[in-house]
């Protein structure tokens, strides 16, 4: 950077600071808004005009975890027997549903919060794995045709997820992997096996081939080579490429939705089909998604000075 | 590149050992390239014999071969144009926010601040989000009467979402808010990269501000922001989740959604087959000018 010297230029640095301010304001307000009212009691998430500061509970939370009732009006519950979170339900004219055993009866969220674990984890495993050895095949190897087959492996990434989707449907319908965790799984490895090559090659072709020529001169085989030398070079990119086809894996909407309905539904499709007719509780909506975004916001932290270069399929480099 | 002469031979002194090189090699490649045609083009083949018939997946009924009817009733179907055109709007609109804000935000940021790491980190947020989950939470910050943004802007009860002139003007600054940040990504690293001498020499000569933006700035910075231009083209044309899960207004109807309706809410099989395939010609030729510019960049 250059010196800042005239009075000028120090006004408009001065100028420039104060807007990057309001830009962090404006662009992280719906992120806050979103912490802000999954903390919120329900009467306080739609007011006019908008509350801002409100003493923080937890009942979002709870009642998101569980399924519930309206009380009747004559209903008599031990209300001071009842344990705090089941209190808190019951402030609101509900009680927790339960089985015929007493068993606290859970909402949907947590099956399907479990769902887009299992799905985004295996995906992610499966994508990397393939992808890390295809990337190392096309960077070591002379293969003919080699861009042809680059452009067609990141093509089947740029195609709208509803085309491929309506005969992936039918096929899936044919062999019964509809709704199953297996279906999705599989398509969310082809969706990011495409990428995980992309990235992981840009990171292979940075690690000089003389290390691993030096250990084919001590006696490894290229097999050896590989485990031993090429991939522990290129653990950082893996844990990159890792990190993003989970969140695309995670983040999927479509495919989840037409592909899925209740067993291996995702929470993505799950959580807008709560907001259906009448007046939505924006407080468990929002306790909800501020859970489903938390391990996103993390990762992208982790993943800061990797962001430009997954972003833009690896073509970018710091 | 010169990347290719040093690559090793598959006849060399290791291939005795182990696995050949050559076995290596198709054994690492061979396998993802076969899923990927399995699941990806297998698929597609399918799906363009579908769309010469009058399938319909919700029916028993075997399907018929119609020819080239599909293609004729769609390219005919003023409704579908309107779909195309809804779209069309939809992109330029949300694009140009989106270059414009991301722009402006990377100029900013391309100086040195107090928490420059920790600010920009946070900026690129929105784009790492679920656009449908954090799409519908946008329902609620347009809510006319107790939405966040009417209060912040002092705009009344404005109607942003049920208002079907507003509504996909609504989801395109949502869109804009989530994907700016992409561009201020790619901007930066464009404007990192411009040689520091150029701007020296520019202030030795005395040239204006708008001279150094528009001759030195811009000039340089324009092959990574088309790269970021292209890109969002792309991903703005294939909107589905963002737009099906704020609106259900006909003047947001995108041809993905468009799609997605004919496919799984009216059963239109066969047509929809034949639509996916417009779509698709269309997408693949955005994605080839895209992979152009792409091993452009890589070469520089």
């Amino acid at each position: 950077m250059a010196t800042v010297t005239s009075y000028g230029q120090r006004l408009g640095n001065r100028v420039a600071v104060g807007m990057i301010i309001l830009a962090l304001i404006v662009f992280l307000a719906p992120i806050a808004w979103i912490g802000a009212t999954a903390f919120k009691p329900r009467n306080l998430a739609t007011t006019v005009p908008p509350t801002i500061f409100f003493a923080p509970e937890v009942s979002p939370f709870v009642k998101l975890f569980t399924k519930r009732v309206q009380l009747k009006p004559n209903e008599k519950v031990d209300y001071e027997s009842a344990p705090w979170w089941e209190r808190i339900v019951l402030d609101g004219g509900e009680r927790i549903s339960r089985t015929g055993r007493g068993e606290v009866q859970l909402s949907g969220y947590p099956s399907r919060f479990l769902n887009s674990l299992i799905v985004a984890i295996t995906s992610t495993f499966l994508a990397v794995a393939m992808g890390t050895i295809t990337a190392y095949g096309f960077s070591r190897f002379k293969v003919k045709g080699e861009a042809d087959w680059l452009f067609f492996i990141l093509s089947t990434r740029m195609l709208p997820p509803v085309v491929v989707a309506i005969p992936m449907f039918l096929m899936y319908r044919a062999v019964g992997l509809n709704d199953t965790h297996l279906g999705l799984i599989i398509l969310y490895t082809a969706f990011n096996v495409s990428f995980a090559v992309w990235l992981m090659k840009g990171f292979i072709d940075e690690i000089p081939r003389e290390y691993e020529e030096a250990a084919l001169v001590d006696g490894y085989t290229r097999m050896e080579a590989f485990f031993k030398i090429v991939l522990p070079e290129a653990a950082t990119g893996i844990a990159a490429t890792a990190v993003f086809c989970f969140i695309t894996a995670w983040n999927e909407y479509a495919f989840a939705l037409i592909m899925t309905n209740r067993r291996a539904q995702t929470a993505p499709p799950f959580i807008p089909s709560q907001v259906g007719s009448g007046l939505p509780d924006w407080t468990v909506i929002a306790s909800g998604t501020a859970l489903f975004l938390l391990p996103v916001a993390i990762f992208t932290f982790l993943l800061r000075n990797h962001l430009l270069r997954g972003m833009s399929f690896g073509a970018i480099r710091k | 590149m010169a990347e290719v002469m040093n690559r090793l031979d598959p006849k060399s002194r290791a291939a005795a050992r182990g696995f050949s090189d050559l076995a290596i090699r198709n054994l690492f490649v061979v396998p993802t390239v076969a899923f990927l045609i399995v699941f990806n083009i297998f698929p597609l083949i399918y799906s363009l014999g579908y769309s010469f018939t009058d399938f319909r997946a919700s029916s028993k009924e075997a399907a018929n071969f119609v020819g080239l009817q599909n293609y004729r009733d769609l390219l005919a179907d003023p409704f579908i144009w309107t779909n195309f055109t809804i779209t069309a709007k939809y992109v330029i609109v949300s694009v140009t926010g989106q270059v414009l804000v991301g722009f402006g935000l990377a100029l900013l940021l391309n100086r040195s601040f107090p928490f420059k790491g920790l600010v920009t980190t946070l900026l690129l947020l929105p784009m790492m989000l679920s656009m449908a989950v954090v799409g519908l939470f946008w329902k609620l910050l347009y809510d006319p009467n107790f939405g966040i943004i009417n209060y912040a802007l002092g705009l009344g009860n404005f109607e942003w979402l049920s208002d079907p002139g507003i509504a996909l003007y609504a989801v395109a600054l949502t869109d804009i808010w989530m994907w700016s940040p992409f561009v201020m990504l790619l901007s930066l690293a464009g404007l990192s990269a411009v040689p520091k001498h150029l701007y020296e020499a520019a202030s030795i000569d005395r040239a204006g501000r708008f001279y150094v933006f528009f001759r030195i700035t811009l000039p340089l910075v324009a092959p990574i922001l088309l790269i970021a231009i292209i890109f969002r083209t792309m991903e703005a044309f294939k909107t589905f989740d963002l737009a099906f899960v704020m609106t259900s207004q006909p003047t947001t109807e995108l041809i993905s959604i468009r799609l997605y309706k004919m496919a799984f809410q009216e059963w239109q099989t066969g047509k929809s087959c034949a639509l996916a395939y417009i779509v698709l010609i269309m997408v693949l030729t955005i994605t080839n000018i895209y992979v152009k510019y792409l091993n452009k960049a890589k070469q520089r």
